[in-house]
């Protein structure tokens, strides 16, 4: 890396400068940035995934990669930041992708406008030829008045030549519009007059001015500009025949694209829910407690009296060196990994956005758009993984709400086999009224929620990636280096969890709280006093709690009781975990307590409609049961969305 | 007319963008005002995907509504007219 890094600065004699690569999303900066350093950064074919700033260090100069931006002003805080970054560059790189000019361009010339020293950055040029379009490059370096560079980052062509070409890097030609607005601001440099005149109120308040009202003006000239720049320069040969093209619109067709989500989400299923959640996690699970725990006990036994209070935290039921480490080394990190491996295949090749397109009407009555599929789908396999992903939504509410409603309906795959194993012995009327519980908790929630949290939801304005076949390197290091981090920030968030619980067990505080829950599972849900443990047990490990539930004496329908209750009962440590890492202590103990809440309340309800249902119709509970499920279940959607439309 | 009666192949202009921010977002995409697009796709009850050159862009129903277009070519009829402009089959 320094090596390469160090060459930039010999070939071009730049001396201590700092470097900035800026772009739209998905138009290869991390690669490109990946080429010229050496360094990796997060990358895939779907927009965003730069979340942080990445910077190489070479002596005093910096090479610094930037989240896609569409343009520069304070839309959002990533903007305002990839702005106040551009401004104090000493060279900007802006790499544009050659196929889609019309929309890159837009920030092309706006970092034109501003004045700053540039280099454009043609990516996948290779593309060109394929998607049926020619390219006059001298012509457009004319327009732009700087240099551009056709690379193809994947492949490292044309690195070189840019390297050679970095000190031609030259203000480009500003807009006469522009120009002429920035008489009004002659004390100030471009780059700065020019975010005043848009109308950015930051950098105003910085110079104590009031922001301009030109923004309009300025952007539809600036539009008016790229467009002319790529009709001048570019010139469509032949008719777009790409493979990929007719794919990507199969894919989004319901009556083709329906078929193939479902035959995705199989597979997703069996490759995560079956092969790694049952079967590898199996084994690494089983090495970690056959063989690392015991070998920690008994080293540290020589050491110190196990039975100790030192030697209960560190390596007792929850201990620091045993639990936690199991849970980290034998659940978490393989989870994990598979999880990112799936999911990167899924961005690198686009399909994600085509998802979210297909799947945008539906997650509209649950206050959420279709990029929030994503954490649904995910959750079914570990809701832990899910909470995670639920960054990529857009905005608060609607983190918030896919938090609450992965937390709440969505039972992962280590449990859901419990599940099964259950109610498939108990019947299969009592599996589909299972079902259409979470269905219709899943529904009821959002829609409550979506009624009576303020603001309403986001709707969908997705720049489609093309499809691609995801490249191998890229997606193993991406999953490396996303489930590095995240086992890096989630393991002292364990350690502390394994230290709390040891301390309720020791202090007896556990039993108290079992003792405790008697009157809630006894008199409200009607369920022995047992599952009391199965309820503590679910809250270390869904799975654990739900297998215990077999070992307890129930009839069929208290079991089914207790299965629902759990479910919906608060999320497994790894996911409360998560939850109060990503949505912070305050909102993370509210959202747990909500749902505990519920689950209660909710089982409790349940339990006295089943024994009501068996009262009256003996022979037909369950259909009874059902009936009122769907029957409340409507209710509750049709009140939330009149009112909606009223207010 | 409004963006969300739009029928897949159909070649529009865009006339107008309702909310200011939303105007200000896909104006950097490279939809605007006078914008001419070639309807890609069309999602029932869902997103509408609109194409400019080789670039296509999502539309939720709830956006659509508000985006008031021209139709300047039905599918079938647009194959000249815009084989004319972006040199595209539709």
């Amino acid at each position: 890396m320094l090596n390469i890094s160090n060459k930039i600065i010999k070939e071009t004699g730049l001396g201590q400068k700092k470097i900035v690569l800026v772009g739209n999303p998905n138009v290869g900066k991390s690669v490109f940035f990946h080429q010229l350093t050496g360094q990796y950064v997060d990358v895939s074919n779907y927009p965003g995934t730069t979340m942080e700033f990445c910077c190489s260090k070479f002596g005093d100069t910096f090479l610094m990669d930037t989240p896609g931006v569409y343009g520069l002003s304070s839309n959002t805080s990533e903007e305002s930041l990839v702005r106040d970054t551009v401004v104090t560059a000493d060279i900007v790189i802006n790499v544009v992708d050659a196929v889609h000019l019309d929309r890159d361009f837009f920030l092309t010339c706006q970092l034109a406008d501003m004045g700053i020293p540039m280099i454009v950055v043609l990516n996948m040029v290779d593309d060109l030829l394929a998607r049926g379009l020619e390219l006059n490059l001298v012509k457009l370096e004319q327009r732009l008045g700087v240099p551009v560079v056709p690379v193809v980052a994947t492949k490292g062509e044309g690195i070189d030549l840019l390297k050679r070409r970095l000190h031609q890097a030259r203000p480009g030609q500003a807009s006469d519009v522009v120009k002429g607005l920035l008489l009004n601001y002659p004390g100030l440099k471009r780059d700065e007059a020019l975010p005043i005149l848009e109308g950015d109120p930051e950098v105003a308040a910085r110079h104590n001015l009031a922001p301009g009202g030109e923004k309009a003006n300025i952007y539809a000239d600036r539009r008016r500009r790229a467009n002319e720049i790529v009709s001048a320069v570019l010139k469509e040969k032949t008719t777009d025949t790409a493979f990929a093209i007719r794919l990507g619109h199969w894919l989004i067709r319901p009556v083709t694209g329906i078929p193939a989500l479902l035959l995705v989400l199989w597979l997703f299923y069996e490759s995560v829910g079956v092969l790694l959640a049952q079967i590898v996690v199996g084994y690494t699970e089983g090495l970690m407690n056959d063989c690392y725990e015991p070998w920690v006990r008994s080293l540290l036994a020589n050491v110190i009296d196990l039975q100790s209070l030192v030697g209960i935290v560190l390596a007792g039921q929850f201990g620091l060196l045993t639990m936690a480490i199991t849970y980290v080394l034998g659940l978490l990190l393989p989870l994990v990994l598979g999880f990112y491996l799936v999911l990167a295949m899924l961005e690198d090749s686009g399909y994600m956005s085509r998802i979210a397109i297909l799947m945008d009407r539906l997650m509209s009555y649950l206050g959420l758009n279709g990029q929030a599929v994503i954490p649904m789908v995910l959750g079914f396999g570990c809701v832990t993984m899910a909470l995670i992903t639920t960054r990529l939504l857009t905005t608060e509410r609607e983190r918030r709400i896919a938090t609450l409603l992965l937390a709440l309906s969505v039972p992962c795959s280590a449990q859901l086999a419990f599940v099964t194993a259950i109610l498939g012995s108990l019947g299969l009327g009592y599996m589909l009224l299972y079902g259409l519980i979470i269905f219709s908790l899943m529904t009821g929630v959002g829609t409550v929620l979506n009624r009576f949290m303020s603001g309403g939801s986001v709707p969908l304005l997705l720049d489609l990636p093309p499809m691609r076949f995801p490249r191998l390197d890229n997606v193993l290091r991406k999953s490396w280096t996303r489930t590095f981090s995240f086992i890096k920030e989630a393991f002292p968030v364990f350690l502390g969890g394994a230290f709390l619980l040891s301390l309720l067990n020791i202090t007896g505080l556990m039993n108290k709280i079992e003792r405790f829950m008697e009157p809630l599972t006894i008199s409200w849900l009607y369920l022995p006093n047992e599952t009391a443990g199965a309820f503590i047990m679910g809250f270390i490990r869904r799975d654990f709690g739900t297998a215990r539930i077999m070992e307890i004496p129930m009839d069929p329908l208290q079991t089914f009781v207790a299965l629902v209750t759990l479910t919906m009962f608060v999320p497994c440590i790894a996911s409360t975990m998560v939850i109060l890492k990503e949505r912070g202590w305050r909102e993370g103990t509210a959202i747990w307590l909500l749902v505990s809440l519920l689950a209660f309340v909710g089982g409790g309800l349940l339990s006295r409609l089943l024994s009501c249902a068996r009262s009256l119709y003996p022979a037909i509970t369950l259909p009874f049961a059902a009936l009122i499920i769907i029957a409340i279940l409507s209710v509750i959607v049709t009140i939330s969305r009149w009112r909606r439309t009223i207010g | 007319m409004m963006l969300d009666k739009v029928k897949r192949g159909d070649l529009i202009k865009i006339v107008s963008i309702g909310e200011a921010t939303v105007r200000e977002n896909a104006l950097r995409m490279g939809i605007d005002e006078g914008s001419i697009l070639i309807c890609a796709e069309v999602i029932p009850a869902g997103p509408i995907v609109l194409r400019k050159y080789r670039q296509e862009i999502a539309i939720g129903r709830s956006l659509a509504r508000n985006i008031a277009v021209v139709m300047l070519a039905r599918a079938g009829e647009a194959r000249l007219a815009c084989s004319n402009l972006t040199g595209e089959m539709c």
